[in-house]
């Protein structure tokens, strides 16, 4: 409990999907002056209106456990889970990259593009729009080679992220 | 139905016997129901803040949940500061807000005013009802949330048009909440861990706060029966004065920046603590890295957020007091567990070294009241009397912690973790409201009673024989205080100038005026204050000059205590406690 030490945390938390739940989530972490890296949010479950929130966060252990128990004691929340620590886990990020551009640099932002796996999702003749998955580091990897090609603008989603293996979260 | 009758259905149906409240526009048709029965009693207060301070204080002297009904806009947002206060310090709160009609919200209507936004970080959960049919169900459930777990105060933000619109109603027993579900009976594993720490302990001493009052008179009990079977000291957070009998042997008072000399070396010198109810605030700890710094510590509380938070414990216990401190009792009994009865005594003897240093004695005079010995006297007329006391928020109020003994939970209504002046007078009038033929005193000061004063005109109404007992030391005097001890004594607009005449105001109001100057004329101004049946407004004259010792300075550690002025003197306090509070 006494380490220092700042960790980068992915946090998954079932809520009731209704008015105001999001503001109470965010104002936690906000009036509490903890981290978010990255947050998204949608409906999971349509029959139980249930959301799921994927918040990745960062601090100490001690942080990070305070964050999970003060995000169980808002009312509408059903399930906490840290999926950094609670077994293994997979997580994707989407974001649509749009780089400009003409000639050699256009070439090469396609050739990259390949490598990576990312998909063209538009184009005209001085610009594409690349969409492409994965973690995050892959997406910061991506855009920072996209940098000196003509990057003109970058949406992403933010993490979402599941257990592996067979049971729920 | 309309949603106004399911309202105050619900509410019947809730156990609810008193609201206090203000009408406004958009309340208007609960009001008129209101008018049309006789079942619910509603107190009107002269200002909204003070509503919910009766509310709380009605709470904390019952155990039940307190009633809140203000109207939208300023009423909402004047009942701010008494949420969070009743958030700060858990208690049990359903209040009622009116709001436009769902068709101008978002528009910036005739006092229209964001309360679930505003209110979101100042309450354990709130609701804006959109739908008359939803009405009984929010309500119950509120009062569910309300009372649950870690008790706190919940916001129902009613339009106008819901409770103008007519749905059907639901009873409270076919409403269940979807998750909320906070757990109650600690984990055995985790118990017997503690009480093998206890039972090898050498210099262990129980911790206790308002989580042990909260969980009702069967959990102080049953921890006072604890206490007394481990033979272990017991100290008390300014929320847990009461939890265990003030005046018990195995009692050292009060722990934290004015607790006692004793409480607060027993703390920093013990092997292992038992926090029970208690969430390590900063007010207790002084400075965290130098608290308890041998101690193994044991902490049992129903709010798994205040385990870890300020301090790393060894042994967490989540639970409510009641049920953990059975089946500690009930266990530490079938192990045959016993106390380390030689370290024990060891123990004892270093404490009572400690309280040998007379920690609260205070330098007496004759020529003028102090405010310790006011208290002092205060205590002994009244202790054989069925009272409650109240305070305002200033020295007043440590010395009132300090020098008023309270032997059981729920006598004792103080504004704690957001020291709220202003919240003593409103909190006694809640108090009486309940309890109408015991003694309810606030113990207040010059300042603060200022705050809501026109409260006097409410116990006029309703004649409430509140007694408000003023220290009146013509200064803000905490403030003078910490002037004096951090910033070079520089009382920067800490006097408080062109004071009323309170026994004229308080005559204006309807109620009795007194006044002690001297010494002598006390103890005659106390026994009259508790003959009159009316409300009654005392201006106790004290020693201005007074500072409140013991003293943990901002910054300092637990055995660092400033004892009293002359130690003021030797140990100057370093600039760097300036920048905390
Ligand atoms: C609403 C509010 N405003 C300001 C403060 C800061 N404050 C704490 S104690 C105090 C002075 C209180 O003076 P008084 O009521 O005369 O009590 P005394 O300390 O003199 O006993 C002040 C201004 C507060 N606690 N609450
Ligand atoms: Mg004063």
């Amino acid at each position: 409990m006494q380490t220092q030490e700042i960790r980068r945390h992915t946090i998954s938390i079932l809520v009731d999907n209704e008015a105001g739940v999001l503001a109470r989530v965010i104002g936690l972490f906000s009036g509490r002056g903890y981290n978010i890296e990255s947050l998204t949010v949608a409906e999971v479950d349509t029959r139980e209106q249930l959301s799921r929130i994927t918040i990745v966060t960062s601090g100490t252990l001690m942080i990070i456990e305070q964050i999970k128990a003060q995000l169980r004691r808002l009312v509408p929340v059903h399930k906490v889970s840290d999926l950094t620590i609670e077994g293994p886990s997979v997580s994707r990020e989407l974001a649509l990259v749009k780089v400009t551009g003409a000639g050699e640099k256009r070439v090469e932002s396609l050739r990259i593009a390949d490598i990576f796996r990312a998909r063209v999702v538009d184009s005209t003749n001085e610009s594409f729009v690349f969409e492409i998955v994965g973690a995050t580091d892959k997406l910061d990897a991506f855009i920072r080679l996209m940098e000196p090609l003509g990057l003109m603008d970058v949406s992403r989603t933010g993490v979402v992220a599941i257990a592996r293996g067979p049971n729920p979260i | 139905m309309t949603g106004a009758e399911m309202v105050l259905k619900a509410l019947v149906d809730q156990g609810v016997e008193v609201i206090f409240g203000y009408p406004g526009g958009a309340v208007l048709p609960l009001y008129d129901e209101l008018f049309k029965q006789n079942r619910l009693r509603h107190v009107l207060v002269r200002h909204e803040q003070a509503a919910v301070h009766a509310a709380e204080g009605y709470a904390r002297s019952t155990g039940k949940v307190g009633v809140v009904l203000v109207t939208s806009g300023p009423g909402a947002t004047n009942a701010v500061t008494g949420l969070l206060d009743a958030m700060c310090d858990s208690v049990p709160l359903v209040c009622l807000t009116g709001q436009v009609p769902t068709h101008l919200i978002g528009n910036d209507a005739f006092q229209e005013a964001d309360t679930t936004g505003i209110t979101r970080p100042c309450t354990k959960h709130n609701y804006l009802v959109k739908d008359t049919n939803q009405v009984a169900r929010v309500v119950h459930e509120a009062f569910y949330v309300a009372r649950t777990g870690r008790p706190g105060p919940v916001v129902i933000d009613l339009p106008k048009d819901v409770l103008v619109g007519k749905g059907t109603y639901a009873g409270p027993a076919k409403v269940k909440h979807k998750t909320y579900r906070p757990q109650v009976k600690g984990d055995i594993k985790a118990i017997e861990e503690a009480l093998k720490l206890m039972a090898h302990a050498k210099r262990p001493i129980f911790y206790i706060g308002g989580g042990v009052v909260n969980s009702g008179q069967a959990a102080s009990q049953l921890l006072t029966q604890f206490v007394h079977t481990t033979g272990f000291p017991c100290t008390q957070t300014l929320m847990g004065l009461g939890g265990f009998p003030g005046s018990d042997p195995q009692s050292l008072g009060m722990v934290g920046m004015h607790g006692t000399y004793e409480a607060n070396m027993s703390m920093h010198d013990c092997d292992v603590m038992i926090c029970i109810g208690a969430r390590f605030d900063d007010r207790v700890t002084g400075r965290i890295n130098a608290f308890a710094p041998h101690a193994k510590k044991i902490h049992v509380d129903i709010d798994p957020s205040s385990i870890n938070k300020n301090v790393a414990v060894d042994i967490a216990i989540v639970g409510d007091v009641a049920h953990v401190v059975e089946d500690m009792m009930k266990l530490w009994k079938a192990k045959q567990l016993r106390a380390d009865d030689r370290a024990l005594k060891a123990w004892w003897g270093q404490i009572e070294k400690w309280r040998a240093r007379d920690c609260l004695r205070f330098g007496a005079s004759n020529k003028v009241i102090k405010p310790q010995y006011a208290i002092q006297r205060l205590y002994e007329l009244t202790r054989s009397r069925d009272t409650y006391i109240t305070t305002e928020v200033g020295q007043h109020q440590m010395w009132a912690a300090q020098f008023y003994k309270f032997e059981e939970p729920g006598r004792w209504m103080t504004s704690g973790g957001l020291g709220t002046m202003g919240y003593g007078l409103p909190s006694a009038m809640g108090v009486q409201i309940a309890h109408p033929d015991s003694l309810v005193i606030d113990i207040a000061g010059e300042a603060s009673i200022q705050m809501n004063i026109q409260e006097m005109s409410t116990l006029a109404q309703y004649r409430l024989p509140v007694k408000v007992f003023i220290l009146n030391n013509q200064y803000m005097g905490m403030v003078r205080q910490w002037q004096e001890l951090l910033h070079g004594g520089r009382y920067s607009e800490s006097y408080s100038a062109a004071l009323p005449d309170f026994v004229k105001l308080a005559e204006a109001y309807g109620a009795v005026g007194l006044k002690a100057e001297k010494v002598d004329e006390l103890d005659g101004v106390i026994e009259q204050m508790m003959a009159v049946n009316k409300p009654v407004i005392v201006d106790c004259r004290v020693d201005p000059a007074e500072n409140c010792f013991p003293m943990i300075p901002s910054g300092a550690a637990h055995n660092e205590m400033l004892l009293g002025p002359e130690d003021e003197a030797e140990k100057p306090i370093s600039e760097d406690g300036m920048v905390l509070v």
